[in-house]
């Protein structure tokens, strides 16, 4: 593993810093980020005024954002994004613990690993969305659908980082765990599950956002209840400032999840890494 | 010290201050050396004394605070044309996406040298370091003593009038050095090259150099100017056991430790030993 | 001997996943669950005959368009992103809120904005998949070791040259790991596109046979989008492999 590691640091090493920052450098990107946002937010409004787009289609930010804020006080508002959030946590734990427990079993196997490896190779690309005309004709506009749709894009996902993860775990370490007489289970819990961790985490984070991505899609085609069905309505209704705050917050929604994971991410690859160094020292 | 008219490199009152957290670090206060044309001078140090900043000044990759090099009587302003440097990380100075031929290709490519020149210095610079079977390989594929002969050919290709090598041999194993020492003297009378060797290793810089030149601890100043007169063809075994040898690398022993005392400018006049 | 067994390993599970199908379908008694031959027959049909020029070329076309428009402007972005730090510090946060967007809620408002065209859709996809490509092709550019640069500076690397033999070939693994992504998402996008809004093309026709019950039809839908998803994988790998050719032979050496 700690080989694995170096590698990806010998062709693209962390930027090292070239000297240590002072405070001044340090509240200049802060800065001129902040100054990028109202930048552009200054653009958009501009641009909305006397750009070639009717500003019907593009309201500027002045109409977008009071009702962006306006949608935090409605309880609709909120029903549908625990709707969409309710159906991107769901397919992503589902899916998760599916590829956990299939990618450990098979990718402790050398005969199960290679038997299925063009089959999860055909199914894996397979675009998830293709399933929704299915998924809408099993369920309707229904949760399920949408679970479906997310869980199945997710699976492969997880699956095929869970399935190198389990290819990395070190075979000195196992012949150890044999000699020791670990179980079975002893040893997918003190051997494989360590490797395996920090593939699983980027697999998560990955997946994250791709079912953030298919949940709406699913709410906007099959009409299941969250925020793309609301958009798509907005969108029905003409109601075109509040269809640009729903984006926003769908932006926001995005940069939560991307946050968490990478929170997510930071801590368990931390714990990682410091256990490693233990056992390397 | 006579004035000389071959002067390639002309190193004067470098000095280089950093600034951190609006405090001020100066790493080299006041360095002044001449090298000449076929000369092969090491610079020798305590670690921390600087050895690197000064490389990059003289390279061109840093710009010193106050002070002057000059190269064929240009002021460097900036990486030069007519100076090559060997990095002591061989691994990640060789671009792992070109061959060994690629590498040493690519400064004559950007010098927009036709193809048959090209061609020609490949093939001269890989002989000189003796790896004419690898040219099609990847740097990775070599070890790392291979790797850092690659890294050599590379400089040696773009015939540089002042060649610079940073601690090159740091990173490698004992006899693979030895090896690589031999070579790199093997190189520079092959070429009539000019050469400024860094390394913080005594018994190196005796026995490749021609010169030595003792830097004391940060701020950084010239210590000692020792001339080697060791026979010409050195032997890693004959001239290693040479009474004249350990005379030459107790001296400079002795300054290093009398450097890593000494911050710079106490013994304010530069000296030029003979032993 | 080892050869046998190699494609034993390939064909074995999908062929029995075939004959499992075969077997419990040839009763029809399952109404969402197409039988092999009607399926295949749809397949035939639908998109190999009038099909293929009404629907599957302009997707295609769309699909191409867009992903590469985003693989130019990503790379081309990233580059310039990655390499200014102060272009880097003042778009950073606004790009990181950009790419958090999920993309498919774009479609309704490009709908609006631009109508149903193909210009949607290719906008669609690009807003979609230039964000992977352009991150990591930022990451990438930014973290180029420094003694490569160095190394560069030395040598006399500047301008175009330097773009060309160091810059780019540095962050290629990363580029091609956002390039990856992009292909997934492009997709979805596609056929999201599509199925929401659209007069043609391959998601629009089987969103259609849905609604109209066609189960067959639908079916082999599914498995086009399926098989352009491995065509795609496919192609991406073989690319890859002679691209980075070099970064898996220098990962395998670091492991022996």
């Amino acid at each position: 593993m700690s080989v694995a590691h170096d590698n990806v640091q010998l062709a693209a090493p962390p930027a090292t810093p070239r000297r240590r920052a002072s405070l001044l450098e340090r509240g200049l990107p802060a800065l001129l980020g902040a100054l990028g946002i109202v930048g552009a937010l200054f653009a958009w409004q501009i641009f909305s005024e006397i750009g070639p787009v009717d500003p019907h289609f593009l309201p500027p930010p002045s109409d977008v954002l009071p009702q962006f804020f306006q949608n935090l006080g409605y309880a609709d508002f909120w029903t549908a994004t625990g709707y969409t959030l309710r159906a991107w946590l769901l397919g992503l734990v589902i899916s998760t613990l599916g590829a956990i427990v299939l990618g450990v079993i098979i990718g402790s196997s050398d005969f199960l690993r290679q038997a299925t490896h063009s089959t999860i190779e055909f199914l894996r690309p397979i675009p998830s969305v293709a399933l929704i005309p299915l998924a809408a004709l099993l369920y309707g506009p229904v949760l399920k659908a949408e679970l479906l749709i997310v869980a199945f894009a997710c699976f492969w996902i997880v699956l095929v980082q869970v399935l190198y993860g389990v290819a990395d775990v070190d075979k000195v370490a196992t012949d150890t765990a044999h000699t020791m007489h670990l179980s079975y289970l002893q040893r997918v819990r003190y051997l494989v599950f360590p490797t395996l961790l920090p593939y699983l985490v980027t697999g998560i984070r990955l997946a994250a956002t791709v079912a953030l991505i298919l949940s709406i899609g699913v709410e906007l085609i099959v009409g299941t209840p969250g925020l793309g069905q609301k958009v798509a309505l907005a969108q029905i209704n003409d109601a075109t400032p509040s269809m640009y705050a729903l984006i926003l917050t769908s932006g926001v929604l995005g940069m939560l999840v991307n946050g968490l994971m990478g929170l997510l991410e930071r801590r368990l690859l931390f714990w990682h890494a410091s256990v490693r160094g233990g056992v390397k020292s | 010290m006579s004035e000389r008219q071959d002067v390639r490199l002309s190193v004067s009152q470098v000095q280089k201050v950093y600034r951190r957290d609006g405090r001020e670090f100066e790493a080299v206060r006041s360095l002044t050396f001449d090298l000449h044309e076929g000369e092969f001078a090491c610079l020798v140090g305590p670690s921390g004394s600087g050895k690197t900043t000064l490389l990059k000044c003289i390279a061109g990759l840093m710009q010193p605070t106050s002070g002057t090099v000059v190269l064929d009587g240009k002021k460097v302003n900036g990486p030069a044309k007519g100076m090559a440097v060997v990095f002591q990380e061989y691994g990640r100075s060789l671009y792992p996406w070109l061959t060994v031929e690629g590498n040493i290709e690519l400064p004559l490519k950007v010098a927009k040298l036709s193809k048959a020149e090209r061609r020609a210095r490949v093939d001269e610079a890989l002989t000189s370091v003796g790896l004419e079977n690898a040219r099609k390989s990847y740097p990775w594929q070599l070890s790392g003593g291979m790797q850092q002969r690659v890294a050599i050919a590379r400089a040696v290709a773009t015939h540089p009038s002042v060649l610079l090598m940073d601690e090159p041999f740091a990173a490698v194993d004992a006899q693979t050095r030895a090896d690589l020492e031999d070579l790199v003297r093997a190189v520079w009378k092959r070429h009539n090259m000019t050469i400024l060797f860094v390394t913080h290793d005594i018994d190196e810089s005796v026995y490749l150099a021609e010169r030595v030149l003792v830097l004391s601890s940060s701020p950084t100043v010239v210590q000692d100017d020792l001339a080697i007169d060791l026979p010409a063809e050195r032997d890693q075994l004959e001239t290693r056991s040479m009474p004249r040898f350990t005379e030459l690398r107790a001296h400079v022993y002795g300054q290093v430790q009398i450097a890593k005392t000494n911050k710079g400018g106490a013994t304010s006049a530069q000296q030029t030993s003979t032993v | 001997m080892k050869l046998l067994k190699r494609f034993l390993y390939f064909v074995g599970l999908p062929a029995l996943l075939i004959v499992l199908w075969w077997a419990t379908s040839r009763n029809g008694t399952s109404f969402f669950v197409p039988k092999p031959g009607p399926l295949v027959h749809a397949f035939r049909t639908v998109w190999l005959g009038d099909g293929f020029h009404k629907d599957v070329v302009p997707s295609l076309t769309r699909l191409a368009a867009g992903l590469i428009i985003s693989i130019a402007l990503g790379i081309g972005l990233g580059v310039v992103i990655g390499s200014v730090d102060w272009v880097r510090w003042l778009l950073g946060p606004l790009l990181e809120f950009l790419r958090a967007v999920p993309s498919t809620i774009l479609i309704p408002v490009l709908l609006l904005v631009i109508g149903i065209n193909d210009a949607m859709k290719v906008t669609v996809i690009v807003l979609g998949c230039i964000w992977p490509v352009l991150l990591n092709t930022v990451k990438g550019v930014a973290s180029i070791d420094e003694v490569q640069l160095s190394t560069g500076e030395v040598y006399g690397l500047r301008g175009l040259d330097r773009l060309r033999y160091l810059v780019l070939p540095a962050a290629s693994p990363q580029i091609f790991a956002g390039i990856r992504q992009s292909l997934a998402v492009g997709l979805v996008l596609m056929v999201t596109s599509e199925m929401f809004a659209a007069t043609e093309g391959i998601g629009y026709a089987t969103i259609n046979f849905q609604n109209q019950v066609a189960i067959p039809e639908m079916w082999s839908g599914i498995v086009l989008l399926g098989l352009i998803g491995v065509a795609l994988s496919v192609l991406f790998q073989l690319v890859q492999r002679r691209v980075l050719g070099w970064y898996e032979g220098l990962k395998e050496s670091a492991n022996v």
